[in-house]
Order: C-alpha cells, then sequence, then structure tokens
C-alpha cells in the first residue's frame, strides 16, 4: 500500500501541477498585452517578487507551521550582497545572486540551528528579533549600506549577456522565474519531503515517532524559503536600482505573513493570489488618497472575517456552493 | 538606569496587556500598541484641543482607548467564530493599520509632547538626579500592577478571566461568561495601554506611528517574561528598558535596540519558554 502506489500518485500529481503550471505561466505572459499603460507593469513586476517570497514562506508557514516574522531580513541581506558585490567590487551579475543567494541561505542557516528549537510566539519573536537586528544594521552600518537614505547605482539586470532593459523584458524573466519557483515548490510539497512537512505541522510528535527527523526538515524548509526570498531579493535590487532599509523593517516581514494568510494557508495558489491581491490593492485604492489606508485596513479585516481560508479557498467555496445549487437546481427539475 | 526603568515600566505596561489578551483568546493583539499610542495621543488632544486639565484630558483618553477597545471585540473578534489564532491576528493587524489611519488623519504627521505631570526640576535622590515624570511612571505602574494583581486574585471577574486562560471550555460549563470575558479582557489591556502612553508621552513625545515600535517591545517583554504571564510581561519590559540604556552607554544610542532584542534572542535559545515561564507552557 505505502511504497508503489504512492510513487504512482507523485507523478501523476506532478502532470498535474505542470498543466497548472503552464496555464499560469500562459496567463502571466498574456498579461502585458492587456495592460492599459506601462506603470501596471511596474505593480505586475513588483507582485511578482513579493509572490516569489510568500510562495517560500507558505511552504513555511503554511505548510510546515513554523512562522517567520523575519523574512523582510533574508529578502534584504539579499538585496544588499548584490548591491555590494556588483555596484561596490564590480563583479559579475552571475557572481552576484551566487552570492546574495548562497550568503542568504548561510545566515538562514546558522540562525535557524537555534531558534527553530522554539515553537509557537516564541519563534515569532526570535525570528522578528533577527529582522530588526539586521533592519538597525541596514540604517546604522552607513558607509556600507548608505544608511537611511539608502544603496544608489546599483546596476540594472546583465545575465550571460543578455541587458534586461526594459520593463516588458524584466516582466518576462521575472514571471518566468515565478513560474519555476511555482513547479518546484509544487512538486516538492507532493514528494516525501512535502509529506513530511506536513506531518511536522500535525504533530511534531507524530512526525518523530513515524521517523521524520523534525530538526533536518524545519531547518531545510527554512533555509530554503530564506532562499526563495534571496533570488526575489536579487531580481528586486537590480530591477529597482536603488535600495533602501525601509523595504526591509519589520512591517514588511508582516505584509508577507497577511499575504500568505489572506491567501490561503497551505496553498500555493493561495501565496500568489494573495501576493497579487496586496500588492495590487493600494494602487487601486490610491483614487481615495488620504484614506488610502484605511480602506485598506478596512479590507484586510473583513477579508480575514469571513474568508477564513482565504481569497482562493473563498473563491473555490464559491464556485463549489454554485456548482452544487445548480445541480440541485436541475435534480428538483427532473423529479418533477 | 532610572531612565531605562520608565522606559521599560512602559514596555512593561504594554506586555501586560498582550498577556491579558492572549490569556483568555490565545491571541497576540497586534494592535495592543496603537492602544498605547492612543493613550498618548488623546491625553495631548483633550488638553490642547478641549482645554481640559491634564487629570481629565488624561481619565478621559483611558477611558475613550477602552471603549475602542471594547469596539474592537465586539465587531471583529466576537463575530468570526471557529476562528485559527493567525487569522484573528492578522485581523488584529487589520485594526492597527486602520488605527494608525484614523490618527493620522485626525492628527497628522507631527509628534506632540504631553507636560510633565509636576514640573521639570529634577529631583536630587541618592547622588543621582530624577526627573519627577520618571517617579510618577514608576508610581503608576506600580499601582496598576498591584491594582490588576487584586483584580486577579480577589474579585470574581478577576477569577473568572483566570479559568478563561486555563480552560476555557471548563470555564463554560461552571458558567463563566466566556464572551465577557474576552470583552473585559480587551477593555483592561486597551484601559492599561492608554494609561501607559499617557504617563510616557511627556518623556519619550508621541506620534500617530509611535504605537509600532512599542507594540514591538511590548511583545517582547511578555515573551522575555514568558508568555501567558502577567507579572513577568511586567518584569519582562523592566528588564528590556534596562538593558537599553545600559546598550546604550555601552555601545552607542544607535544599537540600543540591537543591542536589547540579541540579548532577547541569546535568552530564549538558553531558556526557551522566557525567564518566568513554566517550560510547559507551549502551546501545541
Amino acid at each position: 500500500m505505502a511504497g508503489r502506489p504512492q510513487k504512482g500518485s507523485d507523478v501523476a500529481g506532478n502532470r498535474k501541477n505542470l498543466a497548472q503550471v503552464l496555464a499560469f505561466a500562459t496567463a502571466l505572459f498574456l498579461a502585458p498585452f492587456f495592460l492599459p499603460n506601462e506603470y501596471y507593469l511596474t505593480v505586475l513586476i513588483i507582485a511578482c517578487i513579493n509572490a516569489i517570497i510568500v510562495a517560500g514562506l507558505n511552504l513555511l508557514l503554511g505548510y510546515a507551521g513554523q512562522i517567520s516574522l523575519g523574512h523582510a531580513a533574508f529578502f534584504g541581506l539579499s538585496s544588499y550582497a548584490t548591491a555590494l558585490a556588483t555596484a561596490k567590487f564590480g563583479l559579475p551579475m552571475e557572481l552576484g545572486l551566487i552570492i546574495a543567494v548562497g550568503l542568504t541561505s548561510l545566515v538562514a542557516f546558522l540562525i535557524g540551528i537555534p531558534t527553530l528549537k522554539l515553537s509557537g510566539h516564541y519563534l515569532a519573536m526570535a525570528t522578528l528579533g533577527f529582522g530588526v537586528i539586521v533592519y538597525i544594521f541596514f540604517n546604522e552600518t552607513v558607509e556600507l549600506t548608505g544608511g537611511p537614505s539608502g544603496y544608489v547605482g546599483v546596476p540594472r539586470l546583465k545575465l550571460f549577456g543578455l541587458v534586461f532593459s526594459s520593463d516588458r523584458a524584466y516582466y518576462f524573466l521575472v514571471a518566468g522565474v515565478l513560474a519555476l519557483i511555482m513547479l518546484v515548490s509544487l512538486n516538492l510539497i507532493n514528494s516525501r519531503f512535502g509529506r513530511a512537512l506536513r506531518a511536522i505541522h500535525t504533530s511534531e510528535k507524530a512526525a518523530q515517532v513515524s521517523g521524520v527527523d523534525i530538526g533536518k526538515y524545519k531547518l531545510l524548509i527554512f533555509v530554503l524559503s530564506a532562499a526563495y526570498a534571496a533570488v526575489a531579493g536579487f531580481l528586486y535590487a537590480h530591477y529597482l536600482t536603488f535600495i533602501a532599509p525601509t523595504s526591509f523593517s519589520f512591517s514588511f516581514s508582516v505584509a508577507l505573513i497577511t499575504m500568505v494568510v489572506l491567501g490561503g494557508m497551505a496553498n500555493m495558489w493561495g501565496a500568489v493570489a494573495g501576493a497579487f491581491f496586496l500588492t495590487a490593492l493600494p494602487q487601486v485604492l490610491q483614487v481615495f488618497e488620504t484614506y488610502e489606508v484605511l480602506i485598506f485596513g478596512g479590507i484586510l479585516i473583513v477579508c480575514m472575517m469571513f474568508l477564513p481560508d482565504g481569497i482562493v479557498g473563498g473563491a473555490t467555496r464559491l464556485l463549489r456552493f454554485l456548482a452544487s445549487s445548480l445541480k440541485r437546481k436541475q435534480g428538483g427539475a427532473d423529479a418533477r | 538606569m532610572v531612565s531605562g526603568l520608565t522606559v521599560g515600566s512602559t514596555y512593561g505596561l504594554t506586555g501586560l496587556g498582550f498577556t491579558i489578551i492572549f490569556n483568555t483568546t490565545g491571541i497576540i493583539n497586534f494592535a495592543q500598541g496603537e492602544f498605547v499610542m492612543l493613550g498618548g495621543m488623546l491625553s495631548v488632544y483633550y488638553l490642547t484641543a478641549l482645554k481640559l486639565p491634564l487629570l481629565v484630558a488624561i481619565v478621559l483618553a483611558a477611558l475613550t482607548t477602552t471603549l475602542v477597545g471594547a469596539l474592537i471585540e465586539r465587531f471583529t473578534i466576537r463575530p468570526v467564530k471557529n476562528a485559527s489564532p493567525i487569522q484573528l491576528i492578522i485581523i488584529t493587524i487589520g485594526i492597527s493599520i486602520v488605527i494608525r489611519g484614523v490618527a493620522m488623519l485626525l492628527w497628522g504627521k507631527d509628534t506632540f509632547a504631553l507636560p510633565p505631570f509636576s514640573g521639570n526640576a529634577p529631583i536630587a535622590a541618592f547622588g543621582a538626579s530624577i526627573m519627577p515624570q520618571s517617579l510618577w511612571i514608576l508610581g503608576i505602574t506600580l499601582l496598576l500592577l498591584l491594582g490588576l494583581r487584586t483584580f486577579f486574585a480577589k474579585s470574581i471577574y478577576g477569577k473568572a478571566m483566570l479559568a478563561c486562560s486555563y480552560d476555557r471550555k471548563a470555564a463554560y460549563l461552571v458558567g463563566v461568561g466566556v464572551e465577557w470575558m474576552v470583552l473585559a479582557s480587551f477593555m483592561i489591556s486597551a484601559l492599561v495601554g492608554a494609561i501607559g502612553g499617557a504617563i510616557l508621552a511627556p518623556i519619550t513625545l508621541t506620534s500617530y506611528d509611535n504605537g509600532i515600535l512599542l507594540g514591538l517591545k511590548g511583545f517582547a517583554a511578555c515573551i522575555l517574561g514568558g508568555l501567558g504571564n502577567p507579572f513577568g510581561a511586567a518584569a519582562g519590559g523592566l528588564i528590556i528598558g534596562a538593558l537599553e540604556s545600559y546598550g546604550a552607554g555601552l555601545i552607542s544610542s544607535a544599537y540600543k535596540d540591537a543591542f536589547a532584542f540579541i540579548i532577547l534572542l541569546f535568552l530564549l535559545f538558553v531558556k526557551p519558554s522566557g525567564l518566568f515561564g513554566r517550560a510547559s507552557a507551549k502551546r501545541v
């Protein structure tokens, strides 16, 4: 029962994932052709970058059940690492990417070892503390990071001889990376690793008894989600060409958590929906000017009150409800 | 040292507010810092715009904030049945955004100060000079702590709230109106937060967004003291305040926040359930 059929379902699941991701990628690639102007492209690029981080955070929070209130720090570490490597030391971008992701993963690994022994609100506090410390260092090491006024002059992305100078080209790159990340994550969930994570979420003790090395898996997923944030940080720094500590503050960590929960926990597509929704919402609300913040907060409260399983969960339930009421109507007509 | 303890008392009061709500609901109220902010801002508003005497202004500010706390519970927390803690936490994040937004619309982005309660002349004692406001803060914090202690230990409502924190279902069964207790916990923690904000306002100015950092420190205080233990939270706040002023003197004032958090992280790694937390306090 356990061995082969499981493997078969893995393969079938992976095929389904590939189909979903291909459909998603197609939608992403077609999106720019329906946009009224180029400004919206910037919003889409930022939304995709946020979605990459949120995908990693969803693996950690939604699947493994481990909270991190310090993911903005990983995002920021990677941004500053690649900025310094390429702008200050003139290294090629490919090396910048390796340094940014490598360094961030290493930091996540070192922080993860003591931190992940904590659980619940204590884990939240420890990751939060880490985020605040990193944020203070971004602000205070002025010679290195430019301090509160930010780091100017990060070069625009150039990878393997390709220069991504137009926003449209950059968007296609970011969308491609996001699609790839989604495919990797979906397949990961549908594997032995993913099942171990969900077991940890359900009950750490039960998982341990069933032979899951919980320490190892928690650390692995923590480092992986930090690496996702690092990839996003790399793309972010070379897109805006300017980075400042405020982008990596505690509020951004909270915003990321909100994206995960609002989109729908333990649902990879929910992560994307949450990231796109919360990134686009302030842009839409700009017409309300001073009341923007109020309406933003209000929408957040109302969504969370009435959509306990997030946007995607709510939409699925709505569809199911419509389908079943349609069926009932047909059934009623048949009976008559 | 005294200035550290002074600021620390406010962290402690904020942490206390976190603890009271956590004990009855099991959630961390991210709008706790906003209660503190409201306490300070409303006091300034009542004092300067309505020209009320200082004491009346502060009492009125505390009562208004208590009302805000009650409204929050009634309209955003109670209607959500069977919600997971994380869902409620996100709701409180939304609330904090709204409160900050309203404060910004009403009072703008400027910082305000409340006049000290009894002059600015420092008092010389034990070879150090102490600002009178520090004494006010320490005294009022101590009074609040004693008051809450008697409330939880002696009064029937306090005991009922403690019962909720031990086991909600059991509290229901013995006839405790758990919903009322949750409402009461939001009101008490709003009250405590607002008083903390009002007594701190003469020292550290107040503005629409100073609730974020205070909330953060308050959370740190109750984690340090062991979550769920109100007096641990107060002690945790004092320790963090003292650490900060020590760190500011030792390294630089720029890194004082980082210093407090680094110590906090090390403490957590050594003692994962806080200084005064029970080891079994793990929530599964």
